[in-house]
């Protein structure tokens, strides 16, 4: 017997399936790839794949060093392809960097100060907290691909049309 | 239909033929045989294979009826109220509707678990898994007269995560060492950790772990699990093999995102189950259930499936009210 292959794909090894609208409109199903939007986004565009109301699912292309980030409430960060090493720090001023009550991830203008947290190093399928109130780097050697489970904030970039199929497309 | 509570429940006695109990709700009456689930109600009777029913009724025990409708078919199915739960027949089946044979009544949705439980606990014979694709060495049969139980197999708690998995003090990671080896099609996923280095006072926030490895050593299928939490946001990855033994019709728009393999989600019009749209998602592909649909998916080899819910109690009342779409994005 042969042995099982799974199919993860990556950013240079994706192929997409697609809605095939028997009665419907193609763009009801949002249907987008996450290694196709990471193939098309500048380093560090957060970029919404994913939306329930407030709460997102981003997409980044990972390559070189992002900026830092801080977020008043958890976020996830799921790697799917590459590998990202992920820097934390307890800013000394969290609720003046960022609003307690703010949603999604918000862009610092410079190295927060602070105490050091710790470093994660992520491969493909492995996921961190970036936790509440933690201000977090990411940084990736080659291209990388995370996906984040957060809520829009002002980092979050919108472009549906571009990134979602909007014709029916019987998959092969 | 009746808007009142149902509180009649009955067990009944095994038969002394098949040796399987028989079960009572309101005015629903199921009974099984070797191959077969009858189930009976005022207006009608309806017939099914037993290892669809069975694998069907194991997810709405184990989902504590989920969100939405769960449709064991085109006739036979459950409504999440939350809290109060509709069993239903013919109800979103239009042949059924037009000729005034579809019934629905309501019960206390723990009440009704309560029965389902027992159903499912003497209804499963032993080496039967109801979890188990058909394929699986260990799925075991169902058919058959009575013969013994699979308890461990039919009471699986379902995991749910507080923060993140792996947490000091949350849901266990996965390993062979306690109980959960990979599954044989995901023996190829590479079981490495993530690099954690948490400076003294942060160990219990700076935590990763291995989704893809914890996936790969699911022993159930189509049984989506908390694993990490935003507020209201739930990841609940899952891995699925063979058929979702529900046609599930959300009352809100429901996300996957495709992690490995392939799935082919055949889609329908919620109230009607007329054909709308097929759907082939492959790795990294990520799509949006509308809240007017019911979907079921296909998945010929062991794939992992995100399943990402908003679990806002509000949300059935503001897509009734048009606050919330039934379509999650417009572009
Ligand atoms: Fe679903």
């Amino acid at each position: 017997m042969s042995e099982y292959k799974t199919v993860f794909g990556g950013l240079n090894d994706f192929t997409p399936g697609g809605v095939d609208a028997i009665d419907d409109n193609p763009k009801n199903y949002v249907f987008s790839n996450v290694f196709d939007v990471a193939s098309r986004s500048a380093p560090y565009e957060r970029v919404a794949v994913g939306k329930n109301l407030e709460y997102v699912i981003e997409v980044l292309r990972a390559e070189g060093q992002s900026p830092w980030y801080a977020c008043a409430h958890d976020e996830f960060a799921l790697c799917m392809d590459g590998e990202v090493e992920i820097h934390l720090v307890k800013p000394d001023d969290a609720d003046v960097l960022v609003d307690p009550d703010s949603e999604g991830a918000v862009v610092l203008d410079e190295v927060p100060d602070g105490r050091k947290m710790g470093r994660i190093v992520l491969r493909r399928g492995h996921q961190a907290l970036l936790p509440g109130g933690a201000a977090y780097r990411f940084e990736a050697g080659a291209p990388a691909v995370i996906l984040t489970q957060t809520i829009q904030g002002p980092a979050t970039v919108e472009r549906w049309a571009e990134i979602c199929q909007s014709e029916s497309r019987p998959a092969a | 239909m009746t808007e009142a509570l149902q509180t009649h429940y009955k067990i009944n006695p095994a038969s002394n033929e098949t040796g399987y109990k028989s079960y009572e709700a309101g005015s629903f009456k199921f009974t099984r045989d070797e191959y077969f689930v009858s189930i009976v109600w005022p207006k009608g009777a309806h017939t099914m294979a037993a290892d669809g029913f069975m694998r069907a009724m194991m997810r709405t025990v184990a989902w504590g009826f989920f969100y939405g409708t769960l449709s064991y078919d085109p006739v036979f199915g459950t409504t999440n109220h939350y809290g109060i739960v509709d069993m239903f027949a013919g109800t979103y089946h239009p042949v059924f509707k037009e000729n005034g044979r579809d019934h629905l009544e309501k019960f206390k949705a723990e009440d009704l678990l309560e029965l389902f439980r027992d159903l499912v606990d003497d209804w499963t014979n032993e080496g039967y898994d109801p979890f188990a694709a058909p394929g699986e060495d260990d799925a075991g049969q169902p058919w058959g007269r009575k013969n013994g139980n699979n308890a461990d197999a039919v009471t699986r708690i379902r995991v749910t995560a507080n923060r993140m998995v792996g947490l000091p003090g949350d849901a266990e990671i996965r390993t062979d060492a306690n109980g959960f080896p990979q599954n044989r099609m995901f023996a190829d996923v590479s079981s490495d950790q993530p690099l954690v280095e948490a400076e003294p006072g942060f160990e219990d926030e700076v935590a990763a772990f291995n989704l893809y490895d914890y996936l790969s050593r699911s022993d159930v299928t189509w049984n989506p699990s908390v694993c990490s939490v935003v507020k209201e946001s739930l990841f609940c990855p899952t891995s699925e093999e063979f058929i979702l033994p529900v046609e599930h019709g959300n009352d809100r728009c429901e996300w996957f995102v495709q992690l490995s393999d392939e799935i082919t989600w055949e889609v329908k019009d919620k109230n009607t189950g007329k054909p709308r749209s097929r759907i082939v998602m492959r790795a990294g592909d990520v799509a949006c259930m509308p809240a007017d649909i019911r979907h079921q998916g296909y998945s010929p080899k062991r794939s992992m499936l995100l399943v990402w819910e908003n679990a806002s109690p509000r949300i059935p009342d503001m897509i009734q009210s048009g606050e919330a779409p039934v379509v999650a994005v417009q572009f």
